[in-house]
């Protein structure tokens, strides 16, 4: 049976890059399209006409959209390898209210810290360490949030630590020492395949920063 | 086996927690309430939910489940009757986007765009309310309520629109939808409103136009500041 999976994305999107990690960690193949945010495609304004936003899955010609549901979308359909959601109810349950505080908290708050400074930029930076302190303690001494092997939580996560790079410059601070156990997780994580081929190089996503910077008028 | 402990923290006036009652009590679920005063909360609710200090929180046998999206999966997956989500997956991942939507877009725009502004600025957004209202317009072509001819995930997590929307209407003393625009918003409305169960869950309506009178009052007070 011929599968049609193209994904529609941002190659420093976050959000794309948890769609793409799920992707392969299930081994499936698809068509990667680069969107330019700036002239967004028809294919694109058709298959998210809501929020005109990547990342989009298109599977077999049907849109899925919002990263978490795309990636849960995923962990359904492809479900005999790498299960990403545990199958106990209370269990998923604690992995999909971590992930909704991953979405509420460390984009937006990551975000003030490149887009501000002073106090407003000291209180984000405050902030964003002390919900990095949560998910260290969410994940304990367990190799991965998913447990022995990377799961959801994983997966909503780790995208952002491509963006670390460029929170800490911007802001002047440094987050291995306030969360070394996050930091080693997220070494851990990359050792995988699936995740160091879809998070761009921090580098690359700090020097778009910077354009963004410049862009918005931001100092 | 041994009795099953469902607790719901609530509050009386809050619509997120209402969608965990309605859940449980669509399938027939038998639970205890427990009612909270967010000005004075109580240690247990500390407890279960340390990391937002919200209601709802639902207690199934000893343990808490926090976020109420979160906590409808969680009861779906629980109790199979009455099932809220469809089977299909692309199907699910289409009920998932409009529960969003309703949070991140609707609930956003109505109350915290709309209710809690006033002047120029509550102006400038009534537009971009009715734009996000549209799709839900959309979105009800051909189906009796969001989840077909039966009442889903999505009706449950936008069902605070079917009678909040209307207090809020006469907190701010404007009509935000009406017949010409949003006829099956409107159908759906009174749907879902006088639906089983629904129907007698709502709390009392002049106490909500008090509370909600009481929160924008408090909203534009912090605004001007």
């Amino acid at each position: 049976m011929a599968e049609e999976v193209i994904l529609l994305d941002f190659w420093s999107s976050p959000f794309g890059m948890r769609v793409r990690i799920a992707l392969a960690e299930k081994g499936v193949k698809y068509e990667y399209r680069e969107e330019d945010l700036r002239n967004k495609s028809p294919l694109l304004l058709q298959m998210n006409p809501v929020h005109k936003k990547i990342p989009v899955l298109i599977h077999n010609g049907k849109p899925i959209c919002e990263s978490l549901i795309a990636v849960q979308y995923v962990d359904e359909v492809w479900k005999d390898k790498s299960p990403l959601l545990p199958s106990d109810p209370y269990l998923r349950a604690q992995a999909r209210f971590w992930a909704d505080f991953i979405d509420k908290k460390i984009y937006d708050i990551g975000r003030k810290i490149w887009t501000t400074k002073g106090d407003e930029q000291e209180a984000a930076k405050k902030e964003f360490i002390e919900a990095l302190k949560l998910l260290e303690g969410e994940l304990g001494n367990k190799p991965y949030f998913g447990g022995e092997s990377m799961g959801y939580v994983d997966v909503a996560l780790i995208p952002f630590y491509s963006w670390f790079y460029a929170y800490e410059t911007c802001g002047n601070f440094s987050i291995e020492p306030e969360c070394p156990v996050l930091i080693a997780w997220a070494k851990r994580c990359l050792q995988k395949e699936s995740v160091s081929k879809s998070l761009p190089d921090p580098q690359k996503v700090y020097e778009f920063v910077l354009v963004l910077k410049k862009k918005f008028g931001i100092e | 086996m041994a009795e099953e402990e469902v607790k719901v923290f609530r509050t009386w006036s809050s619509p997120f927690p209402l969608r965990v009652i309605w859940a449980l009590k669509l399938k027939g679920v038998e639970f205890d309430t427990v009612y909270e005063d967010l000005s004075n909360k109580s240690p247990l609710l500390l407890q279960y939910n340390p990391v937002h200090k919200k209601v709802p929180v639902l207690l199934h046998n000893g343990k808490p489940i926090c976020e109420s999206l979160v906590i409808l999966e969680y009861v779906d997956e629980t109790w199979k009757q009455f099932p809220l989500l469809p089977q299909d997956p692309h199907e699910r991942a289409k009920a998932r986007f409009w529960a969003k939507f309703g949070d991140d877009k609707v609930f956003q725009s109505i109350v915290y765009g709309i209710l809690f502004k006033q002047g120029k600025e509550q102006e400038e957004e009534i537009p971009r309310a009715m734009e996000i209202l549209q799709h839900l317009e959309e979105e009800l072509k051909g189906k009796k309520f969001f989840g077909g001819e039966k009442i889903g995930l999505v009706d449950l997590a936008l069902g605070w629109l079917a009678y909040y929307l209307g207090i809020i209407e006469e907190v701010i003393g404007l009509k935000l939808i009406d017949q010409e625009k949003f006829p099956l918003l409107l159908q759906w409305i009174q749907e879902f409103s006088t639906a089983p169960i629904i129907q007698e869950n709502w709390p009392p309506r002049d106490k909500l136009i008090a509370k909600f009178a009481a929160s924008r009052e408090a909203a534009l007070a912090r605004g001007l500041k």
